[in-house]
């Protein structure tokens, strides 16, 4: 089976060597093969300030994006779910981002939130000259919710498909049973929907936090890890020492640490969202 | 990790037809209209921006924000940011390379996995529950815990050459077309899509076939392939997207202006004195492929992201 030599070769022996290479001193390109060093690069990895502020950032981006794109996502799902004419241009619009790639998106958004930029613009026309906005992406208090508000921007789209997939498969007689019992519409929501999306809620948490964690496009087009480290994450950081500095084992090092902290965390939510049945 | 079922056209199945009392009825007023067209706003303002700039020199640009005009293409229009982008970088070349690339991952793709889970959906060999289980494992994994050490890894592999007529083995992959094409093939999660439509389509049939004296390929090119279109569509769909959004792999493994993708290509406009209208035109075009593909396959496009999720 060639996909299995494939995955093999390009799965299985680069994840086993992530492990024993975040044990040596490898580089990128180096006349000598790699020697081992023990836990040198953890070591290290956790006595480096700027790694403990990048996992902050990492946790600060999921634990954001998370409940919040999933819960805008299951409204969008929910407006979208209505028989009412045209719905099929407000469900295409919404999508749109998806399809734009995120370093197209990451790009358009930091010439729109440049000080004189379009944010700022439109910021004060809707709010009559009160608010001035700032140099979002210069600003250490404001890159981070800036980057958070466009990535939701982008991908949200993604996750209400995936709700409204789940929604239509619960039964519509559900629903008429719970009206003809006189359910109000939150009772409806509280008792048939929210059940019935059981999976899909287990399947889009799981899913949004792995890609939440893995931040990094973002970050390298908008703002480099900067202003003054205020949004560098563990994958940039990764990136910045296993390729821009050659140090590939040290980068295996922060993979490695960034591989626990998600298989933790997916780990913690499938626990948390098991069948209690 | 939730299952998915695809059925038979390709789009998850909803268990019955919308009745009344759904949720969203009672939202179809004339304000929940104007909720939802300002909804629409939001998501569509910045790309109507883009491309709306893209036609605009720079000066208009910034003189439009503060008004409405920043999302109308008036004033000064023309094609001159454009003209700009193929002037001051390779675009023509970095566009080929995308869709040199994207096509041949997503055909090479549809049949490496396709053959991989014909062979666990339908022939008997040992070991095949705990290859089953293994791909499915991977799944969790993200590609950003193993990039580093895949880029060690590339940077060792043997590829064939031909020099002077002599065959002959070089060592290192970066910087090549190969090294953006080949460890993408081999997909997890097209592998678990095939795997789960063919274990729809009825073993009756390619039995029948075996009894005719067909070989397995012949039932796999005959019968199970020809019924598989929609699982097709699929995997082709998320096969050329991530292809064609390629960033942080092509940054790292290739150098050569040449053999880049167009997502790497963004970074030469991010040069001391940003021209922002070129900037504008380069995105609009790089974003205008995938658009397109996208507004003519509406259904089937919504149809595999959603099938990506559903437990059925």
């Amino acid at each position: 089976m060639p996909a299995l030599v494939l995955l093999v070769v390009f799965f299985f022996v680069p994840v086993l060597l992530g492990f024993v290479l975040s044990l040596t001193n490898a580089r990128l390109t180096s006349p000598q093969g790699p020697q081992f060093v023990g836990l040198d690069n953890f070591t290290r990895l956790f006595s480096d300030p700027l790694f403990w502020k990048s996992l902050r950032n990492t946790v600060y981006f999921g634990a954001v994006v998370v409940p919040l794109q999933s819960g805008f996502a299951l409204v969008l799902a929910l407006l979208i779910n209505a028989r009412i004419r045209g719905i099929n241009v407000y469900r295409t619009v919404y999508f749109l981002p998806v399809v734009t790639s995120i370093v197209v998106v990451s790009i358009l958004w930091t010439f729109m939130y440049q000080r004189d930029g379009l944010v700022n613009h439109m910021l004060q026309a809707v709010s009559f000259n009160l608010i001035q906005g700032t140099d979002w992406l210069n600003n250490p208090s404001t890159a981070m919710p800036a980057i958070i508000v466009m990535s939701i921007w982008q991908a949200v789209g993604f996750h209400m498909v995936i709700w409204l997939a789940g929604l239509q498969t619960i039964p519509g007689d559900l629903y008429e049973a719970a009206e003809l019992d006189g359910a109000s519409t939150w009772q409806r929501f509280k008792y048939v929907t929210w059940p019935g999306l059981r999976a899909t809620r287990s399947f889009i948490l799981v899913t949004i936090t792995i890609a939440a964690l893995s931040l990094f496009a973002q970050i390298k087009i908008m703002t480099n890890g900067g202003p003054l480290d205020s949004t560098s994450t563990v994958v940039f950081q990764s990136v910045r020492a296993g390729y821009e500095q050659q140090q590939t084992a040290y980068a295996s090092a922060i993979s490695l640490v960034f591989f626990v902290l998600v298989l933790t965390v997916s780990l913690v939510q499938r626990f948390l969202l098991r069948d209690k049945d | 990790m939730a299952t998915i079922t695809t059925t038979r056209d390709g789009v998850p199945r909803a268990a019955s037809q919308p009745t009344r009392g759904r949720p969203g009825r009672g939202f179809g007023t004339i304000g929940g209209y104007l909720g939802r067209t300002i909804l629409a706003l939001f998501f569509a303002f910045p790309i109507i921006f883009m491309f709306v700039s893209s036609l605009k020199p720079d000066d208009q640009i910034f003189a439009d924000l503060s008004s409405l005009r920043a999302f109308l293409p008036v004033g000064d229009i023309s094609m001159d940011n454009y003209k700009d982008v193929f002037d001051t970088v390779p675009a023509w070349r970095f566009l080929a390379n995308s869709i040199g690339i994207s096509v041949l991952t997503v055909v090479l793709g549809i049949l490496v996995n396709s053959l991989a889970a014909f062979a666990l959906s339908r022939m008997r060999w040992r070991g095949r529950g705990f290859v089953l289980a293994a791909i499915i494992a991977t799944l969790v994994v993200p590609f950003e815990t193993f990039a580093l050490p895949l880029l060690w890894w590339a940077n060792k592999l043997p590829w064939l050459v031909m020099q002077n007529g002599q065959p002959m083995w070089t060592f290192g992959w970066l910087d090549s077309y190969q090294v953006q094409i080949i460890p993408f093939i081999a997909n997890a999660f097209s592998i678990y899509l095939y795997y789960s439509y063919f274990s729809t389509i009825p073993k009756g049939l390619d039995e029948a076939a075996r009894i005719d004296g067909a070989s397995w390929f012949r039932i796999y090119r005959s019968i199970v392939m020809p019924l598989s279109g929609p699982a097709t569509a699929t995997v082709a769909i998320l096969t050329f997207l991530p292809a064609w959004n390629q960033f942080l792999w092509p940054l790292m493994a290739v150098q050569s202006e040449n053999l880049r993708p167009v997502m790497v290509g963004v970074q030469y406009f991010f040069q001391l004195d940003v021209a922002w209208g070129a900037m504008m035109a380069y995105a609009s075009l790089i974003t205008i492929p995938v658009l397109a593909l996208f507004l003519s396959f509406q259904r089937a496009f919504i149809g595999s992201i959603a099938s990506s999720g559903v437990k059925g």
